[in-house]
């Protein structure tokens, strides 16, 4: 190890850093509430020194690759953790502070974003199975960490399942891969695959491992169940940073390694991406529960980003990489409302908003940009994630897709409106009494609601990522 | 600054002002100040505009600027007007105005309300004024979204499905329009390598000849998109549940303007990008549009609450403006942008109105008033003005546009033409009909006692009805200031179609 290995993984450095540091601070802080300020801190720094440049190299062999997208784009995801971290502050003293459970809950989301980030920087299939293992054992503890609910540990057995389940599909198509190719590097096994239907059954099972992750239409039943039982900061990491990094992987492994078989996954993608819109956003058309109903949500924006990779080059990797960003505030924004509103009174159904803005009108707001964000409604940046996305569907000619794609808007503009007409349009008798939440809290929905206002029309955001990502 | 970008800068603050404004009467304060200033940068517009014609410049838009947004697309924020325009920012800034006269009662969420209000026009200014699909596009939806809200929130009688009714159909008609959008966007430059070279410029994408099966394809795609917008038959539902359904200023902004960007959007895109695609379609197109003038005006006679018999009569009059584009001859293009304009003042008038007496009566079924002339003596003049120039009667604006769209429609001598002529000129006769009959029975007729002591029309009602039945005048009495405007306007667009 010198100072260069050392600069290149400085994400993953720092971050091991951070929770180390974490585990020591708990044995010696008595009032567990500082914890709080000490993870918050110790993983800004950690954000900050990730935003410093970064140069373009290989590790041990290749096993560990690092450009400026992949840093740009841990980035994302570091910023997307330290809002869900800042937002969660409340649930964790509320909750989390009479059974001294403060300290485990930021070493168990670090533990997961540090495997997010060895899976993302891995040349080699050995290394993305280890990360892809890191990042998914800590989510599965999480997801049950609120011990004395039922449901809570339902969805953290429901998830080790079928995480079980995703890697040993994936590690099954891994094998086929090596089969044919002698290889377990990405670089290797590229260029490999002749057409066989061998290697379309191990693209198909390395495709459906990652599917389980990124929770597409047929690989999504687990999500709506642990969506709705696991706490709901945990739900927020896992819709937006576990997604987010999982696509990011599947975009490598499919433009990358599977190159040369384009001509299988597009017709995947294609046939994938309508069918998660639309089984996405028709279950969740009946959903009351608001956190089952951002489950099946967030299946059908899925749907929605598989459209972003059809084609192979600078322009899907940018729109995609783009639309993640903005998602992930967006989950974020809506998350954080919804979090903060079942704390201060309990109430996770959509019916129980009646007559929101009138109370608190600043988490209606809020509420509102994300929802029309994830809906696609300009001047909100997620419109322009979507128009993107759209773009690179219409570079390769699939205009049905793009119809299908905004008739789905339509449909999803539908069930997004119901939460926006219980809370600005109905009243209620017996509405959510006007609460007052933490500063972090505050902070953190109104950065991302701000951000989402903004970022579309701030073009050099997308100039940024559209000029990192010729790297494929 | 350009004059252009303040059209969307001025409402913008005028909506950052609001936010830190505290205080019922300042909120309509603010709003009345931010809604004269744009009022006043339309007629500055106008005058600019004028100068720069009378100047000798012939170009087909003028004023543009043009800034690149998202350089990867070639996606540019492109801005430009031609007569049409500046008298469509011109008619949107005058209802926006008069809109905040007659909603100085709105007492409920005053400041969400004028917020929405301003968002709206925002959307309106921006889709008038750019040249570039995208940027266009954007406009298009930030317009929609806004009646979400203002027919939910502040709406009567079935509001949230109305509101949910009409964004969904409008937001359906955007899939459509999006889908074309891209057609077009990717036949933009034969020699383009992948998708360098592509562009969303209007005027750029009119130099390039688009291959007619592309034509074909794309082109109704893009004018039932459009069309939707603007009541076109089969798809005009959501427009009288949400007209009946929405607060007075936001069925005047919505009949007055919303539904005019479907025409200009046909006559600005569709047509003027794709016209032989336009040839291909316009018998189905033709036949519909028909249907929806002669339906529009049967179901109005039909109709017994007014904001239904005006939401009707909309899909009739703005039908004719459909069934005028699709004539493709000058005549008809400028009856059809005359029809969008003054049809804009005079349905806004009529909502004003109808708003006001259903203010004081609290109904609008016809049946249940009667005599409402000696009441409301000013109240009573102005609806009947207000029908006279809806039927077309010389001295109105609805005269001059109606006019123009039958002698372009005659110019055609084919019998399909004069069949579908002559059916739409019979509907103006079922458009006295119904406007007669309420006249009749809801201003003439004796007294009702319940009705005896109705308060009298205040000041903001006032000024916000008679700057409308001025508009509606001007157009009227000076026909050809505006339709030279117009002329000169739709020549170049024309020259591709015919």
């Amino acid at each position: 190890m010198n100072w260069n290995t050392f600069l290149l993984m400085r994400h993953e450095i720092v971050l091991a850093i951070t929770i180390l540091i974490l585990l020591l601070a708990d044995i010696f802080t008595d009032n567990k509430k500082n914890i709080n300020i000490i993870a918050l801190t110790l993983f800004g720094i950690h954000t900050i020194i990730g935003l410093l440049p970064l140069d373009t190299g290989t590790l041990f062999g290749e096993m560990f690759i690092t450009n400026p997208l992949i840093a740009a784009f841990k980035n994302i995801l570091n910023i997307g953790v330290f809002l869900i971290l800042m937002i969660s502050v409340s649930w964790v003293n509320t909750k989390m502070l009479p059974l001294k459970k403060v300290s485990e809950f930021y070493i168990l989301i670090m533990s997961s974003l540090l495997g997010m980030f060895y899976m993302i920087s891995s040349g080699h299939f050995i290394m993305l199975y280890i990360g892809l293992e890191l990042a998914t054992l800590p989510v599965a503890a999480l997801a049950s960490y609120d011990v004395f609910s039922r449901k809570s540990s339902e969805s953290g057995i429901k998830l080790i399942l079928s995480a079980a389940l995703s890697s040993g599909m994936l590690l099954f198509g891994v094998s086929i891969m090596y089969a044919i190719s002698g290889s377990l590097y990405f670089s290797g096994m590229s260029g490999n695959f002749a057409y066989s239907y061998l290697s379309i059954l191990g693209l198909i099972m390395v495709f459906s491992g990652m599917a389980f992750k990124i929770s597409l239409v047929p690989f999504h039943f687990w999500t709506a169940d642990v969506y709705e039982g696991a706490p709901t900061p945990v739900t927020s990491f896992l819709s937006v940073i576990s997604k987010g990094a999982a696509v990011f992987m599947l975009m490598i492994l499919l433009f990358k390694v599977f190159a040369d078989m384009i001509w299988v996954w597009t017709y995947l993608l294609y046939g994938i991406s309508i069918l998660t819109m639309f089984v996405g956003n028709f279950f969740a058309l009946r959903q009351q529960n608001l956190q089952r109903f951002m489950a099946f949500s967030s299946v059908a924006q899925a749907g929605f980003i598989m459209m972003g990779l059809l084609s192979a080059d600078q322009l899907a990797v940018s729109a995609v990489i783009y639309f993640i960003a903005i998602y992930v505030l967006s989950n974020i924004v809506i998350f954080g409302a919804i979090q903060m509103i079942g704390l201060a009174s309990n109430k996770y159904k959509i019916d129980d908003y009646n007559g929101l803005y009138r109370t608190n009108p600043y988490i209606s707001l809020a509420l509102m940009i994300g929802l029309f964000s994830l809906a696609g409604i300009p001047p909100i940046a997620g419109f322009f994630g979507k128009f993107f996305l759209y773009t690179v569907a219409a570079s390769q000619g699939y205009y049905w897709l793009i119809f299908i794609g905004v008739l789905n808007v339509t449909i999803s503009l539908y069930y997004y409106l119901l939460i926006i007409r219980a809370s600005f349009l109905r009243r209620s008798d017996n509405p959510i009494p006007h609460f007052k939440s933490d500063i972090f809290a505050k902070i953190g929905i109104a950065v991302a609601s701000i951000i989402l206002l903004g970022l579309g029309i701030y073009s050099p955001f997308y100039d940024y990522i559209n000029s990192l990502s010729n790297i494929f | 600054m350009d004059i252009l970008t303040l059209f969307v800068v001025v409402p913008v603050l005028t909506v950052i002002a609001l936010m830190f404004t505290k205080g019922q009467n300042n909120y309509r304060v603010v709003t009345l100040i931010g809604s004269i200033v744009q009022a006043g940068m339309a007629f500055n517009l106008l005058y600019q505009f004028l100068q720069l014609k009378s100047g000798g410049n012939t170009d087909i838009m003028v004023f543009m600027q043009d800034y690149v947004w998202f350089a990867p697309f070639n996606i540019h924020y492109l801005i430009g007007v031609d007569g049409i325009s500046v008298l469509m920012i011109m008619l949107t800034s005058i209802i926006v105005l008069t809109g905040t006269f007659i909603s100085w009662k709105v007492n409920d969420l005053t400041k969400e309300f004028f917020i929405s209000l301003i968002v709206l026009a925002t959307g309106v200014y921006g889709f008038f004024i750019s040249l570039d699909l995208f940027t266009m596009f954007v406009f298009y939806e930030i317009a929609v979204i806004p009646m979400y809200l203002l027919i939910g929130i502040w709406g009567t009688g079935p509001k949230e499905y109305s509101a949910m009714k009409l964004t969904l159909m409008l937001m359906g008609a955007s899939a459509l329009l999006l889908v074309s959008i891209f057609g077009l966007y990717m036949h933009s430059n034969p020699d383009a390598v992948g998708m360098t070279g592509l562009t969303f410029n209007i005027l750029e994408i009119k130099n390039v000849v688009i291959p007619e099966s592309v034509q074909i394809i794309f082109f109704p795609l893009a004018f039932v998109g459009f069309a939707v917008i603007g009541a076109f038959f089969p798809f005009h539902t959501w427009s009288p549940d949400g007209h009946a359904s929405a607060p007075t200023a936001v069925s005047m902004l919505h009949a007055g303007v919303l539904m005019k960007l479907g025409g200009y959007g046909i006559f600005r895109i569709a047509m003027y990008l794709m016209p032989q695609g336009a040839h291909y379609w316009v018998v189905p197109f033709m036949i519909l549009a028909v249907i929806g003038v002669s339906y529009g005006a049967l179901s109005a006679i039909k109709q017994t609450d007014l904001k239904y018999i005006n939401a009707y009569s909309s899909v009739s009059h703005l039908g004719l403006v459909l069934l005028g584009l699709l004539m493709m001859n000058e005549v008809a293009w400028r009856g059809a942008m005359l029809q969008s304009l003054s049809h804009g003042f005079i349905t806004a008038l009529f909502f004003a109105l109808i708003g006001i007496i259903y203010g004081r009566t609290h109904t609008r079924i016809v049946s249940k008033m009667g005599g409402l002339m000696t009441i409301m003596p000013i109240i009573g003049a102005l609806y009947v003005i207000a029908g006279m120039a809806n039927l077309g009667l010389p001295g109105f604006s609805g005269f001059v546009a109606e006019m123009n769209i039958f002698v372009g429609a005659f110019q055609h001598t084919d019998l399909f033409h004069r069949v579908i002529t002559v059916i739409a000129v019979s509907s103006i006769v079922v458009t006295a009909v119904y406007i007669l009959r309420v006249v009749g029975k809801m201003l003439m007729g004796p007294v009702m006692d319940e009705y005896k002591d109705l308060p009298p029309i205040t000041w903001y009602e006032k000024t916000g009805t008679f700057i409308l039945v001025l508009f509606s005048l001007l157009i009227g009495i000076f026909p050809f200031f505006w339709s030279d405007i117009i002329t000169e306007a739709v020549k170049p667009f024309i020259q591709g179609i015919i």
